[in-house]
């Protein structure tokens, strides 16, 4: 992204064509014009292989969770909405409460409200399957294997336009996340996390 | 109110040991299984070139994957060709090393003594001209040229496979790589035979129906579409058919792992 930040749509895209945006930011190579009069270091040998081996991380956690999920039951049984909740009227409650900071009563801390659930499902199954396949689609080699998987994509530049818009999307919902764990009481957040209890003793009393 | 009996806290005491034992066997047993599992694995990666030569460091298993799951996806998968109207106009050179005195007095003579020589595990290592190269029947593919860093750009180019010339050369059964090398010192690759018997894998002297540009890599590169543009690598003078990596620079493979670029690069 430093070396080039520039975004195209399309097969193609280079310092001769039009980009669809520029990053403001100067670049880790010379040639390309960015108006900044300097150029950054260049750091993308390590952070390629940091990335692809992360990359990996993803896979094999995303399976072992898919499928445990799978056995589990997660998915339907604290994931999907419940059908009480698939009203207008729980859903702008739920949004009034997001919006006022409201704390969730003892009941509630048990399960996810219906805008955790929506916005889980959305990270799980859209956003994660599509950085992943955005990055695939970028792949020479694997698109050689399945090309269709880059051409119904629009091409590869657009591969990586929409893989950059992703991750960014996952960026921000990691944020928003561990602001809103600070905000809920980092320590109880954190021990429910691990060990898969609701939290405190207050709550469980 | 009895106490429990001897014999009870003895069977109880028993079972327990029972117990532990058995567990002890079995996490044994399957941490044994895991770890020869995972011996074996390696085993049969190594032995069916799974493993690329940058495999060592905290990346190595990452790497590792990469190129093993490749392998085993993209054995005779061919690159994206593209349509005629596709190709970049015009197309874009990127920054190239500054060239050597000695690129500079071929360049002057039109590059008419500019070779490339074979040799390694050949049984005719040989010394080819430009003319020579254009001599056998030419190919064209019009392919994507990727960069690493970004950007890319679509032109045909045209060459000669370079499975023709190894074939000429006559390649020992035994070898596992080719290393190719720039007229700039500092620039070396190497693939696997598999990517070097590759029908897309072209020594490049055209673009788009004319010579190949300098600036592009001209007289002659390497075009490895299936991999990025770092692999292509320009101005080559020199290819060695090898069965070990170990004896060329630091042993990774190529000049890009020891200026910390993966060695495979079709990600």
């Amino acid at each position: 992204m430093i070396s080039h930040p520039r975004f195209y749509w399309g097969e193609t895209g280079n310092d001769l064509t039009t980009p669809l945006f520029k990053l403001p930011i100067p670049a880790s190579r010379a040639l390309v014009p960015t108006g900044y009069g300097y150029v950054l270091p260049d750091q993308n040998g390590w952070s390629r292989y940091l990335h692809f081996q992360a990359a990996w991380v993803v896979v094999f956690t995303g399976l072992l969770y898919l499928i445990s999920g799978l056995f589990t039951g997660h998915f339907w049984k604290s994931l999907l909405p419940r059908r009480s909740d698939l009203s207008w009227r729980r859903f702008s409650i739920s949004i009034a409460d997001h919006l006022r900071f409201k704390r969730p009563t003892e009941a509630e801390a048990w399960s996810y409200n219906v805008l955790q659930r929506l916005s889980y499902l959305f990270v799980i199954f859209f956003l994660f399957p599509l950085v992943i396949w955005t990055g695939l689609a970028m792949s020479p080699a694997f698109v050689s294997a399945f090309p269709a998987t880059v051409n119904v994509l629009g091409g590869q530049q657009s591969a990586r336009t929409l893989h950059f818009f992703v991750s960014l999307t996952l960026l921000l919902f990691l944020l928003v996340h561990v602001v809103m764990i600070f905000l809920a009481g980092f320590r109880s957040r954190m021990r429910a996390m691990i060990t898969g209890r609701a939290g405190t003793r207050m709550e469980r009393t | 109110m009895s106490e429990p009996s001897l014999d009870k806290l003895a069977r109880r005491d028993l079972s327990s040991r029972d117990l532990s034992r058995r567990k002890l066997i079995t996490t044994g047993l399957a941490a044994t299984a895991g770890v020869s599992a995972l011996g074996v694995a390696a085993r049969l990666a190594q032995k069916y070139g799974l493993v690329p030569p940058d495999h060592g460091g905290i990346y190595g298993l990452g790497e590792t994957l990469t190129y093993a799951s490749q392998r085993l996806l993209t054995r005779h998968s061919l690159a994206r060709e593209f349509a005629r109207g596709q190709i970049s106009k015009p197309p874009f050179a990127n920054e190239i090393p500054p060239l050597s005195d000695a690129f500079k007095r071929l360049q002057a003579g039109g590059f008419a003594d500019w070779r490339l020589t074979v040799g390694g595990m050949v049984t005719r290592p040989a010394s080819f001209s430009l003319d020579q190269l254009k001599s056998y029947r030419s190919h064209s593919q019009i392919t994507m040229l990727q960069c690493e860093e970004g950007w890319s750009y679509i032109a045909e180019w045209n060459g000669v496979p370079l499975s023709h010339v190894l074939e000429i050369v006559g390649v020992h059964p035994q070898a596992r790589y080719v290393v190719y090398f720039s007229i700039d010192p500092d620039w070396w690759e190497s693939i696997d035979m598999g990517d070097a018997l590759h029908p897309q894998t072209f020594l490049a002297y055209g673009m788009n129906g004319g010579e190949l540009p300098v600036g592009n890599g001209g007289p002659l590169r390497l075009r490895l579409p299936r991999q990025l543009g770092y692999k292509s690598v320009k101005y080559i003078t020199q290819l060695t058919v090898t069965d070990s990596l170990k004896g060329f620079g630091k042993g990774l493979g190529s000049a890009s792992p020891e200026g910390g670029y993966a060695w495979y690069a079709g990600i």
